[in-house]
């Protein structure tokens, strides 16, 4: 069974130069399981797609399905709830909350759930150990180096243990030798069964994919399964 | 970790901004909390003087005529005969409705006597009610304390050549100087005192009265109320209220207090302003946050009690400083504003007015908090409702 299912996903953008179609009838299937890239050059859709798919905001049309949820049928804050169980977002540029520790980060989704405070401690440090920076959990933002913030954004994303990761340029403001930790981490966590979808620009990351789908003008132009340096010799 | 983790963090993080914060509601809960009190303890001042420096109700005889007297200078020849008070209506002033305020009720019945030669005017009263009513009064000597002892007013004692001792008669009856009355200004000082029956029996007058002094407690009731109330069980008795002076500073003050309302709401106003614009101006910057927050799956409503924690938290320091803040600064006022500074010294007689109400610093902190929470309302519905996906775009 899929988990996720898109279809006839479309989002247009309004504003004052106009519209713009950023997803044009797009349909996906991925499989539990997946580490999925998504490619395509800037304004392309991919990040409108990694948005959609983490319930951030609605779509034009169509329907996104994660785990038999529909999400843009969910009602009011059901979303934020979903989002909560079933998404762990790991942003560009890190954004850390910069007055809270590494440990305090990774915490700060759990904050609003009732769990005992041991347990949601206990839960933290082992994401953290989980992406090697256990030593360093009373480090703020500031003191950590940025693949050290990255992996604290991985943790903070995996705290709650959700079935699917979303990571929109993880490496983007990351060195080639951090950008290859960061994605040995992602790879790790793919190889223990977690469902990634990362958008990227760098095509050296495409031997970590097992699923690539390149992204043009808001469409699917090319979907390819198995690991593959095809699509980044077609940049 | 909870929510309030973040918010104490937070504000830990940005003192300026808290500190900001806190002098705006501080300022403004100051300002309240010293008007309030100086307020209150100015008006308990005022009260203080109507309970204990006299009466402020005068009962007399009923009479269709004016009286031809201002200032202690009677015109002669005008004076007509009037039906004395019945000393024993007098139990009726205890029935009224407010009978709880009435403090004292000091009767007097008064002739003219001949004494050592010379014509004086004999007051008999009830020494422990006069004694209670004109604190003022210092005796030197003894005050009245047997029936064959009279006290003189102090021109009275230097006009007839009395001194403490003295054996006079009265009428045939005799009688010991126990005291003299010190130098009041008033017609006090011509009076020759003696005790209420001893007087009635000399004057020829058993049960009558020729006046009567009250002194009520006008906290909490008008005294118009209360003259109105004797009025209706004495109807045949002239009540009148003595509250000139009293009144005037009641509403100097009332007015005073109108003022320090409007003045504190004033600042209220500016001090929730502050407020406000600063927690605009939080939520603005920390829009990256609160998209943050949103995206990994925080309610509105946690954004709603982020922002509101750290409005309350600001709010509950600002109201205990701004108590305190306020009546330290009416202690350091007080003595410039109140009328005892001529002869009190600082924080003895003037402190005594200040009181420390636990209800005012509850007030104080409410109103901080009431305040905060109005003025942080619309930022944090402004944060709650951000979409998440537009503030990340911020990012």
């Amino acid at each position: 069974m899929s988990l996720i299912e898109i279809r006839e996903l479309s989002k247009r953008y309004t504003g004052d130069a106009g519209c713009v179609e950023a997803l044009r009838q797009v349909d996906l299937n991925l499989e539990e399981g997946t580490f999925l890239g998504v490619l395509g050059p800037s304004g392309s859709g991919k990040s409108t797609l990694l948005t959609l798919l983490g319930g951030l905001c609605h779509p034009t049309s169509g329907k996104i399905c994660i785990d038999g949820i529909d999400l843009y049928e969910l009602p009011g804050e059901k979303l934020a709830d979903f989002r909560r169980e079933y998404v762990g977002f790991v942003f560009q540029s890190f954004n850390l909350v910069p007055y809270l520790t590494a440990l305090e980060n990774v915490m700060v989704p759990l904050a609003v759930r009732a769990l005992p405070s041991r347990e949601k401690r206990t839960r933290a440090e082992a994401a953290l150990d989980a992406v090697g920076l256990g030593h360093r959990c009373k480090h703020l933002p500031n003191q950590l180096s940025g693949g050290e913030q990255e992996r604290v954004a991985i943790a903070r994303a995996l705290v709650n243990d959700p079935p699917l990761l979303l990571a929109d340029e993880p490496t983007g403001s990351l060195d080639t030798e951090t950008s290859h930790e960061i994605m040995g981490v992602l790879s790790a966590l793919h190889a223990a069964g977690q469902t990634i979808v990362m958008v990227t620009h760098n095509r050296e990351n495409l031997d970590y994919f097992d699923r690539a789908i390149q992204l043009r003008d808001g469409r699917i132009v090319e979907d390819r399964h198995g690991r593959s340096r095809r699509l980044q010799a077609q940049g | 970790m909870r929510l309030e983790t973040i918010t104490l963090s937070n504000l830990r993080r940005r003192k300026g901004r808290l500190i900001f914060l806190v002098a705006g509601l501080l300022l403004g809960v100051g300002t309240v909390v010293t008007l309030l009190s100086l307020s209150r303890a100015l008006t308990a001042e005022a009260q203080h003087k109507l309970e204990n420096f006299g009466a402020n109700i005068l009962l007399t005889p009923r009479s269709d005529n004016l009286s031809l007297s201002y200032g202690g200078i009677a015109l002669g020849g005008v004076t007509v005969e009037t039906e004395d008070i019945r000393q024993d209506d007098l139990a009726l002033i205890r029935t009224i409705p407010n009978s709880r305020n009435v403090a004292v009720v000091a009767p007097k019945t008064l002739g003219a006597v001949q004494l050592n030669g010379k014509r004086v005017l004999l007051m008999g009263v009830d020494p422990s009610q006069e004694f209670a009513l004109k604190r003022w009064w210092q005796v030197e000597g003894r005050p009245l304390s047997a029936d064959d002892e009279l006290v003189v007013g102090s021109s009275a004692a230097r006009n007839l050549g009395l001194s403490i001792g003295d054996k006079v008669s009265l009428r045939g009856e005799p009688f010991t100087v126990s005291g003299i009355l010190k130098q009041t200004g008033s017609q006090d000082d011509h009076l020759v005192l003696a005790s209420l029956p001893v007087a009635q029996g000399l004057l020829g007058k058993p049960g009558r009265l020729s006046l009567v002094e009250v002194s009520a407690l006008c906290s909490d009731c008008p005294v118009e109320d209360m003259v109105h109330q004797i009025s209706s069980v004495l109807p045949d008795v002239e009540v009148h209220a003595i509250q000139q002076v009293v009144k005037t500073r009641m509403h100097a003050l009332e007015e005073f207090r109108r003022f320090s309302l409007t003045v504190a709401a004033v600042v209220l106003l500016v001090g929730g302003m502050v407020v406000f614009v600063t927690m605009m101006g939080a939520v603005k910057e920390r829009t990256r946050e609160i998209g943050i927050f949103r995206a990994i799956g925080y309610r509105r409503s946690h954004i709603m009690r982020l922002i509101l924690g750290e409005s309350i938290i600001v709010s509950v320091f600002s109201g205990v400083l701004g108590y305190l803040g306020g009546m330290t600064v009416t202690w350091a006022a007080l003595p410039f504003l109140s009328e005892e500074t001529s002869h009190a010294s600082h924080g003895e007689t003037v402190s005594h007015w200040l009181w420390w109400h636990p209800e005012l610093a509850a007030g104080a902190v409410i109103l901080a908090v009431v305040i905060g929470c109005l003025a942080s309302f619309y930022p944090a519905l402004h944060a709650s409702r951000m979409d998440p996906s537009e503030a990340l775009r911020t990012l």
